[in-house]
């Protein structure tokens, strides 16, 4: 079974920015906020609630990777997409294209910063806010 | 810079709106944080100067390894302050660590003023001066809102702001950091008011790539498992630091209505465990901890017949509980949540207001200062009129409130009662009076308070009083902390970060440190430390304790006026040894 990852625990979230943290050191090899797959943010500052912008693993038709032109986003197995970057020609059609904003850009390497669910966030998470869902593969 | 051979500072002169980037080999000495800090310090302070003329500086310094292990959260400011006319340092969490990290800076200099009110935002690739005439004069959270939403890099952006308090030149003005952070103590807020300078935004735009990532990240998992998986940080993350209150008052060590009292007879009413069961709402944390200390408690407040109710929520913790609290006899967390949501708004240091009532109230009822001055009466426990009497200090309303905010020492020095303005070399009192370990500790250290070197702690673990091994743990202790705040942790996390711990981190990112490198290393930050003092001819052997000290029982009884005065002459005789 695949996994994907769910932010649907963010009332208990106190804002560590630990899953930021490991995800850029882990899949980046970056020291980063920009470089994250999640963005965990304040809404109306630190007195409002945070909130997690994360893939939302779709199923079936995946908007961003109806959007890529070059063929680079692959549909992942259990939701979502995987990045080829080889393929990759940075035009960034893939952000506009999420409508939940979980598409973000590294402007460095101009390429699309997208979720594989590899599940480290969760690890790195005190509360609980994140886990890994197990889901049926659908392809 | 992390994995580079320098420091990088960003001098900012606000006169010129012009910025320098220095790129400082020499700083790599002093580690980081407090380190770097006191070094910009020392080399920009004018000593013949008013410690609030333009020219004179505001430093911020980030740690070693900030933001990138946890509860590495804090940035420490390093100014001349007006409070106590001595050496300034203080601390806050929040975003700001990360976001100077990211922006690309060690440590930040500021000097000049604004031409008017502006504030100024700090990012990777631009440092810009803005208006700030339509906001000055508003509340710390107004300013906040407003800025939040004319500036980028939501998530990833520190506010920093000045309140009322701040632009009026109280000496205890603070600085407030997103909203529940505070430079607190020894008026940094009044520094930036000075300046013209009402905030200040860091944006954290920019990524460091991981040199050794294998070897960082075991690092990093290793602390993160030792910070939750332990009950090391367990005090902080469950009932905070207001689980002091009761410990606190069963051994006689709460500070109670302008320490005539040393036990509050509503203790349990503001306790940590009372706020807890009514008020605690949520918890939040600083950037990259994931301990989360901060406790938010709310009040709904009816405000009409019927059902009509606002809702006040503040963060709570021990210093305030007492300060607003037991030191001025208000015995309900309702009441308290009130007073800190006005202290915040205003943008004072919370500690050193409810100390200035607390020697105000005890003034009047001696009649030393009437209705004339104060505009109402004060009397301990009178909520209502603590607020409006901080409205009035906020404002500089009268001669009397101008005079009170510039702390309890100035203000006993004009209208009398200075043997019960309780405050060490200036600076009001924090909220222990465990013994001669913290009279002394407070006495000595090098910012007058208890995070210098937490000589309470050392009344509260022991049962023999030995002069010679008191006084050699709060300079061991003031030393090791020289090497916790160059990291700049917070210190809530000392027992996380032994010596081992340090080492660990500091090495996994390129460091090649040893034990007594890190010796080194503390010796010199506290001694230019010293020098600072000395440079603002500050001598702890002249610092004159209020008599209430000694009428007050501690935890362990009375503590004897000269017994202090001998061990604080002991001190100063190890100081001079330390420094020939």
């Amino acid at each position: 079974m695949a996994k994907v990852l769910r932010a649907d625990g963010m009332n208990k979230c106190i804002g560590c920015y630990s899953c930021m943290l490991s995800c850029s050191a882990v899949n980046y090899k970056s020291h980063s906020l920009e470089k994250s797959r999640i963005m965990v943010k304040t809404s109306g500052g630190i007195r409002g609630r945070f909130t997690a912008t994360v893939c939302v693993a779709c199923k079936d038709e995946r908007a961003c990777e109806e959007a890529c032109p070059s063929g680079a986003l692959e549909k992942r197995v259990g939701g979502g997409v995987l990045l080829n970057k080889d393929k990759c020609i940075g035009c960034g059609k893939c952000v506009s294209a999420c409508i939940v904003g979980a598409v973000f850009f590294d402007t460095e390497s101009q390429k699309p910063i997208i979720c594989k669910h590899c599940g480290v966030c969760p690890n790195f998470c005190p509360h609980e806010c994140l886990r890994m869902e197990e889901v049926e593969d659908d392809i | 810079m992390i994995y580079k051979d320098y420091k990088r500072v960003l001098y900012i002169d606000l006169s010129k709106e012009k910025i320098r980037i220095d790129l400082r080999e020499d700083l790599q000495e002093y580690l980081g944080g407090v380190g770097i800090a006191s070094k910009l310090l020392e080399e920009n302070i004018k000593p013949d100067l008013e410690p609030l003329h333009e020219d004179q500086p505001i430093i911020f310094a980030i740690g070693a390894c900030s933001s990138i292990f946890p509860v590495i959260t804090k940035t420490v400011a390093m100014f001349y302050s007006p409070l106590t006319r001595d050496l300034g340092e203080s601390y806050a969490g929040g975003r700001m660590a990360i976001t100077l990290l990211f922006a690309g800076y060690d440590a930040v200099v500021i000097t000049g003023k604004c031409r008017r009110p502006s504030y100024i935002t700090i990012k990777s690739n631009d440092v810009e001066f803005k208006d700030a005439r339509p906001i000055w004069g508003l509340s710390t959270s107004d300013t906040g809102r407003i800025i939040r939403e004319r500036e980028s890099g939501e998530g990833k952006r520190s506010i920093l702001r000045i309140g009322p308090a701040g632009e009026n030149l109280s000496s205890f003005a603070c600085v407030c950091v997103d909203t529940y952070r505070h430079f607190g103590r020894l008026g940094l807020g009044a520094c930036m008011g000075s300046k013209n300078l009402k905030s200040i935004v860091s944006i954290g735009d920019k990524s460091i790539d991981i040199e050794n990532n294998k070897e960082y990240f075991k690092a990093y998992q290793t602390i993160y498992k030792k910070v939750t998986n332990t009950d090391i940080m367990g005090k902080y993350h469950d009932l905070g630091t207001s689980v002091n209150v009761l410990t606190m008052n069963e051994k006689g060590s709460l500070l109670t209505r302008n320490l005539k009292d040393n036990r509050f007879e509503h203790a349990e009413e503001i306790s940590g465990e009372k706020f807890a069961e009514k008020n605690l709402i949520r918890k939040v944390a600083c950037t990259s901890c994931p301990v989360g200390c901060i406790h938010i408690g709310q009040y709904r407040k009816q405000f009409d017949d019927g059902y009509d109710y606002e809702a006040i929520s503040v963060a709570y913790d021990y210093e305030l509980i007492f300060a607003l609290g037991s030191y001025i006899g208000v015995g309900t967390t309702e009441d308290l949540i009130e007073l800190i949501e006005k202290v915040e708004q205003l943008g004072f240091d919370a500690i050193s207001a409810g100390v200035v009532l607390g020697w105000a109230t005890e003034a009047y009822s001696n009649g030393l200062i009437t209705n004339n001055e104060t505009m109402l009466p004060l009397e301990f426990g009178n909520v209502e009129n603590y607020i409006k009497a901080l409205e009035y200090m906020g404002m500089n309303y009268n001669e009397f409130y101008k005079t009170l905010a510039k702390g309890c020492l100035t203000a006993s020095k004009v209208y009398g009662g200075e043997e019960y303005a309780v405050q060490f070399a200036g600076n009001e009192t924090p909220g222990y009076h465990t013994g001669y370990g913290s009279a002394v500790g407070h006495t000595v250290g090098s910012r007058h308070s208890h995070l210098c070197n937490g000589g309470y702690s050392i009344d509260q673990s022991t049962t023999e009083f030995d002069k010679e091994k008191l006084i050699e743990y709060i300079f061991n202790e003031e030393r090791e902390r020289c090497i916790l705040n160059s990291l700049v942790i917070c210190l809530f996390a000392r027992k996380v970060y032994d010596r081992e711990t340090i080492l660990l981190a500091l090495n996994s990112i390129g460091y090649n440190l040893t034990n007594d490198d890190l010796d080194h290393i503390s010796d010199s930050i506290y001694k230019t430390k010293l020098r600072i003092k000395k440079m603002l001819d500050f001598d702890i052997t002249k610092v004159k304790l209020p008599k209430r000290l000694f009428e007050t029982d501690t935890s362990k009884g009375p503590i004897d006026e000269k017994t202090t005065y001998e061990l604080i002459s002991s001190y100063n005789e190890k100081l001079k040894e330390y420094m020939s």
